[in-house]
């Protein structure tokens, strides 16, 4: 009976294990990976490890893989080329993971350990219950179990941390600048940048515009930071003629401001409705 | 069934986990390879807890399963990152640290 199970156990866990690494599809292996571990767990029962066993199947079944399944289907269904990017993978993996497998055995087989034979010995009432993990974890084990649970923070605090959005690293993944552009406008995530105009009353925009021209104008008087700055009217001003004002007085004020630097709020107060004229001037400085 | 048995099944198991490491690109597969990898170890080590009769092995197993759990969630924390960026999910293509 215990033959039975054990090789039940033992190829589903075997065929499990195949599937994974022969399946195309990421949704795919990680479900032959939940029937792996199922059967895992069958054979952890037959070790006598009842905790264990069902740690397994609560822990590794059931949280870890809906995680996986989660990112798969987050990631999307791709399907991988199994084969041919490597030509020489095709035949040299197999062919290690057999050396693999007999090193293994060969060195499992050659200890010469008289236990190998056998099945061990009667093992006491309780054996791998929960009361006696229970017990074992809490009196000798505490440190490292204080110590594990110090690791399942720090992992949450590590996953929360990658998976945040970090715009400013953005622009140096290669390729991915502008398609994460594209997410911001879409999404509006407010962390994005400048506030667009929806956000904000007209009359704001248009203060905090001024302001923006304004300090653009104290900094062509006061020297270096124009060498720095010229592409951010270039690129902001376009989007600016759409929140309101027509594109062409901006356009018109662009190459004057840069070179006199006070005249340009003055042209806004007759364009548009701007509060507190005088005022921002002095901001910068 | 004698511990042979597991230990053959778990150096098994460890092959074809290793096998897939060695073959596959998608991380998302490679992840998945290091859980039959870890697994196969917990099976050697819950065969040697019945052998010997001493369960310190499978607090051993748990600790294992700890240390998979953040290996997984950092993991698929950094696919998630990786997808988010554009990047290809290719370990192939993913070469910005090779010398």
């Amino acid at each position: 009976m215990e033959q039975v199970a054990f090789f039940a156990g033992a190829i589903g866990a075997l065929g499990g294990a195949i599937a994974v690494i022969a399946l195309r599809n990421p949704f795919y292996s990680v479900l032959a990976l939940v029937v792996h571990l199922f059967s895992l767990a069958g054979l952890f029962l037959l070790l006598h490890a009842e905790f264990v066993a069902a740690a397994q199947i609560v822990v590794y079944a059931g949280a870890i893989m809906v995680l996986y399944v989660f990112v798969a289907a987050y990631v999307g269904g791709f399907e991988e080329p199994l084969w041919d990017a490597i030509p020489a993978q095709r035949m040299l993996a197999p062919l290690l993971a057999g050396a693999l497998f007999i090193e293994l055995s060969i060195a499992i087989l050659g200890t010469g350990l008289s236990s190998l034979g056998s099945e061990g010995p009667t093992i006491p009432f309780g054996f791998g219950s929960p009361e006696a993990i229970g017990k074992l974890m809490l009196e000798r084990f505490l440190i490292p179990f204080e110590g594990a649970s110090l690791l399942l923070l720090i992992a949450a605090v590590g996953a929360v941390v990658l998976a945040a959005r970090r715009p400013a690293l953005d622009p140096a993944s290669p390729g991915g600048s502008e398609g994460d552009e594209r997410v911001d406008r879409i999404s509006g995530s407010p962390e994005g940048g400048e506030p667009t105009a929806h956000d904000i009353p007209p009359s704001q925009t248009a203060s905090q515009r001024w302001d923006e021209k304004a300090r653009e104008g104290a900094a062509a008087d006061h020297g270096p930071t124009p060498s720095t700055r010229p592409p951010v009217p270039a690129g902001s001003d376009p989007r600016e003629g759409g929140a309101g004002e027509g594109p062409a007085d901006t356009q018109v004020a662009g190459p004057e401001e840069v070179g006199t630097g006070g005249r340009p709020p003055a042209r806004r107060t007759e364009a548009g409705p701007l509060p507190a004229a005088p005022a921002p001037p002095g901001e910068p400085r | 069934m004698d511990l042979t048995w597991y230990l053959v099944l778990s150096a098994l198991l460890f092959s074809v986990g290793a096998g897939g490491v060695l073959v596959r690109r998608s991380p998302l597969v490679i992840l998945l390879c290091l859980e039959l990898l870890l697994n196969s170890a917990n099976l050697a080590l819950l065969a040697f807890a019945r052998s010997l009769g001493d369960a310190d092995g499978q607090i051993f197993v748990l600790i294992v399963m700890v240390v998979a759990a953040c290996e997984v969630v950092v993991g698929l924390g950094l696919i998630v990152a990786m997808y988010k960026r554009r990047m290809p999910l290719d370990v192939d293509e993913t070469r910005g640290l090779r010398g």
